[in-house]
């Protein structure tokens, strides 16, 4: 006999019960903001018909745990983004072709001490 | 095992199997995981690296839910105020996990409606250990213990693997698994340093789930299927004895520091690092995954029950023109 009590006080159906596939919810994507004036950070999805029930949704999968202070969920199809393959399009940004933008671009100790040696 | 233990194979499924992939992309894809990188959602994948993927994470998602039922029977019989607000928050803490693998299993493409509708069916796995019964308290500490420490082994092994969106759900479940893990440990302790009671209880549950335990990682490497593949693409990242090693490394000296008694002759062979133990049952195991297990029947039905029960809820969510929605807010 089953222990558990919601076999016990439920008359349960054999039949096997169908999800509907043409009722497919979607899914929004998650920010999370750890304290107030920081950046609202992705941590994940939830699935909802609506936007008022993924924020209610967020609030239990991503704000129950860890510190937060405010929450944004955005519909995943709504999110315009490029793809991981293309990625290759910002070795610009980090190429060492480009160092005179970056601050370490830039050494002046070695002609310092020179200077000061020659000085001496 | 719902990590990277058996994966459900059907027939149809298999039929359809891509033999060729496109070998310039096969090899950039196997080039990227060599160097360590992760998988996107919207990376080329081989037909078999999502096939093999959404089985594993959706099963997982499974045993999450299916895993709260015999735990969620006991939230109303826990013995005291403390241990019933753990065994809440434990329980509501599976459920969240279920709903971030099943979020990661969507970006591979199967709705989560489909993958509820397989498990509602029986197409769909989940961990076997969750169709044997929780008959005392004694069996929420084991399970709250040594379950979830199994759970641990394998997740941190697979928080590894190179599928992205899998990984980060499995970094955020190992963070709160910790405290499953604890209050587990809490339980037993109370219950083994007790009165000679509540030390029977402990003791016979720890007898009831020794052999589930020893099924979790799945059956031995001998008798599975080797999948180099899988362990190539790095979606499988530890065979099921390694995994299963390495939890009775880890758990047997805490088990024996309570003098309690585990139910086989398990020794470890120092040379290989390799437990030996009693039969554990093998047949039992592929038994109970094709439906016959002690409770496969009850855990489905609660299932059907729920979701039946629950369909006016989402049937009122979809409407277009709601006027109302003021208890969700």
């Amino acid at each position: 006999m089953s222990l558990d009590p919601r076999i016990k006080r439920v008359l349960l159906n054999d039949e096997v019960y169908k999800l509907e596939k043409d009722k497919c919810w979607t899914t929004f994507e998650v920010f999370h903001q750890k304290k107030t004036g920081a950046q609202h950070t992705h941590v994940g999805c939830v699935h909802s018909p609506n936007h008022k029930l993924a924020m209610v949704f967020a609030k239990e999968q991503y704000g129950r745990r860890l510190a937060c202070v405010n929450l944004w969920v955005i519909k995943t199809t709504d999110i315009f983004s490029l793809r991981h393959e293309d990625s290759d399009m910002f070795n610009s940004a980090i190429t060492q072709d480009k160092k005179y933008r970056d601050a370490g671009g830039f050494k002046v100790r070695e002609k310092i001490n020179a200077f000061k040696n020659r000085n001496k | 095992m719902y990590g990277s233990g058996y994966i459900y194979e059907d027939e149809k499924e298999k039929k359809r199997k891509v033999g060729e992939e496109d070998p310039v992309l096969l090899a950039e894809f196997e080039a990227k995981i060599d160097r360590g990188e992760k998988i996107e959602a919207d990376d080329w994948m081989p037909f078999e690296y999502r096939r093999q993927l959404t089985r594993m994470i959706e099963q997982h998602a499974h045993s999450e839910i299916i895993g709260a039922l015999p735990e969620g029977t006991w939230i109303t019989r826990a013995p005291n105020f403390k241990r019933k607000l753990a065994l809440i928050a434990k329980v509501q803490d599976e459920i969240g996990h279920a709903q971030l693998l099943y979020s990661a299993a969507e970006t591979l493409g199967k709705t989560r409606e489909e993958m509820l509708s397989d498990l509602l069916s029986g197409k769909s796995k989940y961990s076997n250990v969750f169709n044997y019964p929780a008959n005392t308290w004694a069996d929420i500490a084991i399970i709250g213990w040594l379950i979830d420490a199994a759970a641990i082994v394998n997740q941190a092994i697979n928080a590894k693997g190179s599928y992205a969106p899998y990984c980060r759900a499995l970094e955020r479940i190992c963070y709160e698994e910790s405290f499953h893990l604890k209050q587990g440990h809490d339980n037993v302790v109370y219950l083994a340093t007790g009165t000679k009671k509540q030390r029977d209880m402990v003791q016979e549950a720890l007898i009831r789930w020794w052999k589930p335990l020893i099924h979790f990682f799945g059956p031995p490497d001998s008798d599975s299927v080797h999948s180099d593949k899988l362990m190539k693409w790095r979606v499988k990242l530890a065979s099921n004895d390694d995994m299963r090693n390495q939890f009775f490394d880890i758990y047997i000296p805490k088990i024996k520091e309570l003098e309690l008694e585990i139910p086989f002759n398990m020794n470890k062979d120092e040379k290989t690092g390799n437990w030996n133990f009693d039969d554990p049952d093998w047949d039992e195991f592929y038994r109970v995954i094709k439906g016959d297990g002690p409770c496969n029947k009850e855990r489905l039905q609660v299932r059907n029950w729920a979701v039946s029960h629950g369909e006016w809820v989402r049937n009122a969510l979809s409407k277009p023109n709601i006027k109302s929605t003021a208890p969700l807010v």
